[in-house]
């Protein structure tokens, strides 16, 4: 590809990290340009996440050179970055939930009046928060309060936030990860707007399907190597994916499927917080998928069956016990499993060690006699370390210290060890790199090969065609559509997810 | 956390403690460091703030605070006095360990059921307790109960005094409960994350309503012992057991922010509180006086505990101890 200096945004030559037992970056030496879309891909710990801190002063360097439209700079605190005109958006946004849009976008910037320093200037505020929103077309009332807006709308608010800032380079952290076709459809529109106006942008992605849409270059990283740059159009997609995994990955999605058994849950017309009328069935051996727009219930869904939200109406049955009411305790004693979608603040008790989590939803089998037994507690965690692959030296480590794949097998781990036999995972694979993914994709097929029941919410369409044998598409928090297996494809469910919200719009 | 941050963590308080002990001795040594005075400390004053103390460890744990201990255990004294005065030991002291047992679990429901932020639930415990105490007694001491009683806050066993027995007894009970069984697993871990608790199938509404419950027992335990100690039930100390006990639950190294804290470190903390309380009474410092670096000392700890994170933060940025590498 030529080089004209005059595109260069930003330069990087030679840059190393070292964290503690692990070189996070090893001599990597990239670049970015303005006006392009420029993808990061890698496993987790590859060393994106730390190339893109570096960038926005989150972390130094402990090596190299950076270079900002041909200068050297040298950032050691964030601001450092903001100043000179980068922005991070990260995977978890960051913005205040009772305030408005307005003041989200203006927070420690707030225009002032004329000659009244420190009183703020409301009318300025909401008159040029509108002019940003317009600018990106995003449709919000910028006097919203912000937590009244979905993930995806949140997400404009953060681009409208850096934007409101003079910035030359936006980084975005795995932008779609929570959003839905159709919100991210919308947001490539607002990427290409920022490119037209010439703001680099450096997007880290696992999606491989929206690489090709969105990007312009892709650069491969592994292990805190750079390893190569690509033309994001003529890419050959196997050949980047062996190039980021250092290995071919025979195949993502894998499924013995079975003949279903036994009926474990059947649902009457369930209703609870934003579901109505739910009538589901999941038996003995079968990966049964919720799928559907993000706030389309499901989640919601699956925490009243869990008894962790209320069941307003209706009953299920489970392994034939009739149930109305339930609470997390009894449904663990029934024999269900519910591995939720926000990990580390739900799934995890992040600051105790993995052995401790792993035994913590068995408590009452693994220590009958209200003893703890550290001796029976190692074993219990070695077998699961082992079992599941989970890449530490000791189940002594804190939770929260294991990478995102990882952490997911703990709580994997954790149901398995209270031998559970209907498992609800709730986006089991979100925010998990390609190697772990496969391996979590082995697990549900050898968990229903085994007999467990499944039931999956996912927003990937991708592993609900993989993996499932039966889907319930749910929209506005009903049951719209139930596809059998030879009946699945992506368009199929997007088609079902969708229909009929464009007149609701 | 890093080497240097966990040797402050763990040795800074005995060594708090034994600089307390130290200098008072260089200084005072006619009135502090004697039999007399050390044994006063330890035996009679320390129990009382280690057994509250306990207690709000107990809470702070569970990422609560409990206000209501003090108040409880003037209630439950006060209401029981008058069986105690004719001798009806075992319905007296029943009654208080009963309303103490009432007066937690109307706490914890208020917390895990209602929703009530455990600082205003405990407060509005704490001056309905103490007001029916005031009502009840009118202000007034209720004193001079038979020697038989008495002699539970005043007698020996083996030359070991009543009340340090009882207080090691119920810290031996407390470690265990904590420390090595699985409701002091679901108590820390509720402490650090609630929902998650929850989500693992464990009752984590129970676990502190049980943790309120303990609380209210223990403060009518320390009522019984106060009474018997003192030879009076009087509605008018429940106050500094508040202050003191959160001085010594934080500067023990139990943290705010949950899931983080022991009874040893509690035992520590109370020493700590009763030694400067002694030292200043040697000294003459007036109680207003005393009050303030009490205070303070609550407001030290929350420094030194931000300081430590701060070290171990900057060791992690250093590079030297290990964390997300991704």
């Amino acid at each position: 590809m030529p080089l004209d200096k005059t595109f260069e945004l930003v330069e990087l030559k030679n840059i190393s990290k070292q964290f503690p037992g692990v070189l996070a970056l090893n001599n990597v030496s990239m670049d970015f340009r303005k006006g392009e879309v420029h993808v990061l891909l890698g496993e987790n710990g590859a060393g994106k996440s730390t190339l893109v801190k570096i960038i926005a002063g989150v972390y130094t360097k402990d090596k190299g050179e950076m270079l900002l439209e041909g200068s050297p700079v040298d950032f050691k605190r964030i601001r450092d970055a903001q100043e000179a005109g980068i922005a991070i958006i990260h995977q978890e946004l960051n913005l205040l939930p009772e305030r408005s849009i307005a003041q989200n976008i203006f927070v420690g910037k707030e225009p002032e009046k004329k000659g009244l320093p420190g009183i703020i200037d409301k009318k300025k505020m909401i008159s040029d928060s509108a002019e940003l929103l317009q600018r990106l077309g995003v449709d919000l009332n910028p006097n919203t309060q912000v937590k009244k807006l979905s993930i995806a709308q949140q997400q404009m608010v953060e681009v409208v936030k850096a934007l409101s800032r003079n910035i030359k380079l936006l980084i975005m952290d795995e932008p779609t990860s929570s959003l839905t076709k159709k919100e991210i459809d919308k947001l490539f529109e607002i990427i290409r707007k920022l490119k037209s106006d010439g703001i680099g942008i450096i997007y880290i992605s696992h999606r491989m399907d929206e690489i090709q849409r969105i990007g312009d270059r892709v650069s491969i990283m592994r292990d805190g190597e750079y390893i190569d740059t690509v033309d994001a159009k003529t890419m050959n997609m196997d050949e980047v994916i062996t190039k980021m995994v250092g290995r071919k990955i025979e195949q993502l999605y894998s499924r013995r499927y079975n003949a279903p058994g036994k009926l474990v849950l059947q649902t009457n017309g369930l209703c609870g917080l934003r579901f109505r009328n739910v009538s589901i069935s999941v038996h003995a051996g079968e990966v049964v998928a919720l799928s559907g727009l993000i706030g389309a219930g499901r989640s919601e869904l699956a925490k009243a069956l869990f008894g962790y939200d209320p069941i307003e109406a209706g009953s299920y049955t489970l392994f034939g016990e009739k149930v109305t009411r339930a609470t997390p305790k009894e449904s663990t004693r029934r024999g269900m499993a519910f591995l939720p979608e926000d990990r580390k603040a739900e799934g995890l008790i992040l600051q105790m060690p993995i052995k401790n989590n792993i035994v913590s939803a068995s408590l009452k089998k693994v220590f009958p006699n209200f003893l703890l037994n550290n001796a029976k507690e190692t074993r219990i965690g070695e077998h699961y370390r082992r079992e599941m692959r989970i890449a530490t030296p000791n189940v002594d480590k804190i939770v929260q210290e294991l990478s995102g794949g990882n952490q997911q097998k703990v709580v994997i781990s954790k149901w398995l060890a209270s031998e559970s036999k209907f498992i609800i995972f709730d986006e089991p694979t979100r925010g998990i790199d390609i190697g772990a993914k496969a391996e979590i994709y082995q697990l549900i097929d050898r968990l229903a090969g085994e007999g467990s029941a499944i039931l999956m919410i996912s927003s990937e369409l991708g592993e609900v065609v993989g993996i499932s044998d039966r889907v319930y598409v749910m929209r506005e928090g009903e049951v719209v559509a139930e596809l059998k297996r030879d009946k699945l494809s992506q368009e199929e469910l997007v088609s079902w997810a969708v229909r009929g919200a464009a007149k609701n719009d | 956390m890093s080497k240097l941050a966990s040797i402050l963590d763990k040795y800074s308080r005995i060594l708090l403690l034994f600089f307390i002990i130290a200098g008072m001795s260089l200084l005072k040594p006619e009135a502090f460091l004697t039999y007399e005075n050390f044994s006063t400390v330890i035996f009679q004053q320390a129990p009382f703030t280690i057994l509250m103390s306990f207690g709000m460890t107990l809470a702070i744990i569970t990422k609560g605070i409990d206000k209501s201990m003090g108040s409880i255990l003037v209630l439950t004294s006060v209401l029981c006095a008058a069986f105690i005065k004719q001798e009806q030991y075992i319905i007296g002291i029943a009654l208080a360990l009963a309303l103490g047992i009432l007066c937690g679990f109307l706490n914890g429901i208020l917390i895990t059921r209602v929703g009530v932020a455990p600082f205003i639930a405990t407060y509005g415990i704490e001056y309905t307790a103490l007001g029916l105490a005031f009502v009840y007694t009118g202000g007034q001491y209720i004193y001079d109960f038979p020697p038989v009683f008495r002699s539970i806050g005043i007698g020996t066993v083996f030359g070991i005094p009543n009340l340090a027995l009882i207080t090691f007894l119920i810290f031996i009970v407390l470690y265990f409960l904590t420390r090595m069984t699985t409701f002091g697993r679901r108590m820390y871990s509720a402490g650090f994350n609630f929902n998650a608790t929850t989500l693992s199938g464990i009752s984590a509404k129970n676990t502190v309503t049980l943790v309120y419950i303990i609380n209210g027992l223990l403060a009518a335990v320390a009522g019984i012992l106060y009474m018997a100690r003192l030879n009076a039930a009087d509605p008018g100390i429940s106050g500094n057991f508040t202050l003191d006990s959160i001085a010594a639950t934080l500067i023990g190294g139990t943290s705010f922010g949950g899931g983080k804290g022991s009874v040893a470190g509690t035992v520590i903390g109370s020493l700590i509180i009763v030694f400067i309380r002694n030292s200043m009474n040697i000294m003459g410092v007036s109680t207003t006086w005393q009050q303030t670096a009490v205070g303070f000392i609550i407001v030290f700890s929350i420094l030194l505990e931000a300081a430590t994170r701060y070290i171990s933060n900057k060791a992690k940025s250093l590079g030297m101890v290990s964390i997300d590498a991704g």
